[in-house]
């Protein structure tokens, strides 16, 4: 195609390749027939064709995670865009560069109630970054070159823009790639010395510190991590990750606490409310981690790494507060470290860590094991030893599996693994596999689910097949939404209203039903044999391994609760207050 | 301990304050949805608010909004407002230093006899200026800062008060800084 004189559609496409994009998550619809006739007539985009715009969303999501390239998602007006809801929110919520371009009806029929119009921009405005209509054709080259820009610059999130039909009928010259227009956006990169220089001297005074890691350093890229890292291993802290933090720093290493939060390590949780200098790079305070705010380690000092102001003393007030990029401000601490030739308390830091040993004794992910019925747990650290020695994805849905997943699973590398943390999105589970095989085509793909999340996004399936994506889905089918039902039992003296699930489908029938195969295991003697095979099978498989019903998961803080007063498992038999470990 | 199970209320001890704010934005499509859209889904709450293009070759406008609440909050609502896009500067003005904040009003009195006299003679008081006269009514239209505008419409409200439009605190920092 020449650039001169050409169509709306086929702008957008030349846009869309001009930004380095590959793939195009999408479902078509009248107001994008255009732009779906332009894809029709080349071939550097690949697009693949969903079967919800929601899964479309969760795939670009799952794609941008575990690439660090930009999601791009294509549906058309209406309900197209409106079913896109949930994954910009979810998006956003996560920090997870998106662009999602929405049809809309014609310009002259815009506020009419015409046929599948929505108001997109005045929907989207609250759960993307930044959202664009654009009125005039000439517009959409440069709005596209922007709208990539804001996605993936400062803190990432979704954007959309909005374009109507007659737009992309009408005739304009594509000038390519515009510089970024706007000068009110201007993100933070670098740490403000001072103040790194106040964190890196409290760093090397502290006798008790500990570094708590989230997303934002998985969003700085794989080379951020590494610093991390060096970092880490450099000061000899401790080190304990947030949910969405998993992989930043590798999870083999010795100095790794485990996850934190409602449902993390004991060490991780007990090394928080007893350090004295918590370092805090990437990660925003979620109330899943402080547990009761004015119970949140009050006698420490903190350090906020934070690319976006708004997130630092949003709940926790800090002490010293450094608003940049965390790749670039980790390097500028390994500096100052190096320079000021730091010299950490050798003697209080041994006895921190005998102290951080000691919790970690106490095994608090422990389970009872069992003959009879396969324990979830169990399934998930068998799924670790078996995949341990291959490039290994993982995508989860929502709940139970989700916390055992984080807990059991080990993660070494950034971009593994993918899940719904701040929004929480059931549903979310399998189309993101479907992106993370996209995006990865050699790696091994492992969605780990539930029955009850599984079913919200079940009919991507046939998308699986179409594309003959090799993803391996583990269902943990416990017949019960098991975080509900968790929590009923905890909190709602075992009334368990609604969060049975009944009329379940036959998982392996319905595998064969989409044209892939199906594997059932309901012994605990067969796991291992049923996880080989379904890691052995070239194409994409459903594996329905039926477990116990009625576990939970533990250590929980229970809501009000401060972030050092765990609930053990029945195997610990103990509300653990720090008086009693200290 | 299950009075609210999934999330902990805390109840803040401190008084909400009024706090002035400048924003300068660029005037496009949606602007101003988008900054209301921040207060009214985080719950933050707005006094009063104004806007208008203050720089046409810019494309520039400023709005000019009365919030309160904690230090905490306030805090949040301008890095909230200044990592939005279209968001060019976020001015505290009651933080900043002394300010000028006036509001104009148009209240509408309807009424014969003393009730007539005694709200003519308010309004010379007050320095309001008769717009318009009737008869039987008059509308006053009065600049000043809000609790001066409060005070008059408190005081015509015995003398047959029957409208009043008020626009909004508008401000700006005294010096010579400008936004």
């Amino acid at each position: 195609m020449e650039n001169q004189n050409i169509t709306g559609a086929e702008i957008i496409v030349k846009s869309l390749i001009n930004e380095d994009v590959d793939v195009v998550f999408g479902y078509p619809g009248g107001a994008v027939l255009p732009v779906y006739d332009a894809l029709f007539k080349q071939n550097q985009l690949r697009h693949i064709l969903v079967r919800h715009e929601q899964a479309a969303t969760h795939a670009a999501e799952g794609y941008a995670r575990s690439t660090g390239r930009v999601g791009v998602v294509l549906v058309t007006s209406g309900p197209g865009a409106t079913n896109a809801i949930t994954g910009l929110t979810d998006a956003l919520m996560d920090s997870i560069p998106l662009v999602c371009i929405t049809g809309q009806v014609p310009t002259h029929l815009i506020g009419s109630d015409a046929f599948q119009e929505a108001d997109t921009t005045g929907l989207t405005r609250s759960c993307t970054k930044y959202n664009y209509l654009i009125k005039d054709v000439n517009d959409i080259g440069p709005t596209l070159h922007d709208a990539f820009h804001i996605a993936r610059s400062g803190r990432p999130g979704p954007v959309v823009v909005d374009i109507p039909k007659n737009l992309m009928n009408q005739l304009a010259d594509y000038v390519g790639k515009t510089p970024f227009s706007r000068s009110s956006y201007r993100p933070a990169s670098e740490g403000y010395l001072p103040a790194v220089e106040r964190a890196v001297e409290l760093m090397m005074a502290a006798k008790r510190p500990v570094f708590y890691v989230g997303g934002g350093v998985i969003n700085s890229g794989v080379e951020a991590c590494k610093k991390l890292t060096s970092l880490v291993r450099l000061t000899g802290f401790p080190c304990t990750n947030t949910l969405m933090g998993l992989g930043a720093f590798p999870a083999s290493d010795p100095q790794f606490l485990g996850m934190l939060g409602m449902h993390g390590s004991l060490e991780a949780n007990m090394a928080m409310a007893e350090c004295d200098v918590m370092i805090n790079i990437g990660a925003r305070f979620d109330d899943r981690v402080t547990g009761r705010l004015d119970g949140f380690s009050p006698k420490s000092k903190k350090i906020h790494v934070d690319i976006d102001p708004s997130s630092i003393n949003k709940n926790v007030r800090v002490h010293v507060p450094i608003v940049g990029d965390a790749g670039v401000v980790v390097q500028q601490m390994i500096d100052l470290w190096k320079a000021k030739k730091a010299k950490p308390d050798k003697k209080a830091h041994a006895e921190w860590w005998k102290k951080i040993e000691g919790w970690r004794a106490k095994k608090s992910f422990s389970y009872k094991m069992s003959k009879t019925t396969i324990k979830p747990q169990y399934a998930l650290e068998r799924l670790n030893a078996l995949t341990k020695d291959k490039e290994t994805f993982v995508t989860t849905d929502v709940g139970q599996h989700q916390m055992w997943a984080a807990q059991f699973l080990h993660f070494d590398k950034p971009g593994r693994w993918m899940t719904s943390g701040g929004l929480g999105t059931m549903g979310y589970g399998m189309p993101s596999a479907m992106g993370v095989q996209i995006g990865n085509p050699s790696g091994l793909t492992v969605c780990v689910t539930g029955e009850a999340s599984f079913m919200m996004n079940i009919q991507e399936l046939s998308t699986l097949v179409q594309y003959r994506l090799p993803v391996k889905i583990l269902i943990l089918n416990n017949r019960y939404m098991g975080m509900v039902r968790q929590w009923q039992e905890m909190f709602h003296g075992c009334r368990y209203s609604e969060s049975y699930m009944d009329s379940l489908p036959d998982f392996v029938k319905l595998a064969e039903a989409y044209g892939m195969k199906g594997l059932r295991c309901d012994k605990v003697a067969d796991v291992d044999a049923a996880i080989k095979e379904m890691l052995k099978i070239k194409g994409p498989v459903i594996l329905d391994m039926v477990v116990d019903q009625n576990e939970n998961v533990y250590p929980m803080i229970p809501a009000g609760a401060a972030h050092n007063e765990l609930v053990l498992g029945p195997e610990q038999k103990t509300v653990m207050k720090s008086k009693d470990l200290l | 301990m299950t009075t609210d199970i999934v999330y902990d209320i805390v109840e803040s001890k401190e008084q909400p304050k009024r706090h002035t704010l400048a924003v300068l934005v660029d005037n496009e499509f949606g602007v101003l949805a988008r900054v209301i859209g921040l207060f009214s889904g985080r719950g933050y709450n707005i006094e009063s608010l104004t806007v208008a293009e203050v720089d046409e070759d810019k494309n520039l406008s400023r709005i000019t909004i009365v919030t309160s609440g904690t230090e905490m909050t306030i805090e949040q609502i301008k890095r909230l407002l200044d990592r939005m896009v279209p968001v060019h500067k976020v001015h505290d003005l009651t933080v900043e230093g002394p300010h000028v904040e006036r509001e104009l009003a148009l209240v509408k009195v309807v009424g014969t006899g003393k009730s007539r006299v005694e709200a003519l003679r308010t309004a010379e008081i007050f320095r309001a200026k008769a717009v318009d006269s009737t008869p039987r009514s008059f509308v006053f239209e009065i600049t000043g800062s809000s609790e001066k505008i409060d005070a008059f419409i408190a005081l015509m409200r015995p003398l047959g008060l029957v409208e009043n439009c008020r626009t909004g605190v508008a401000a700006v920092s005294r010096g010579k800084e400008g936004i």
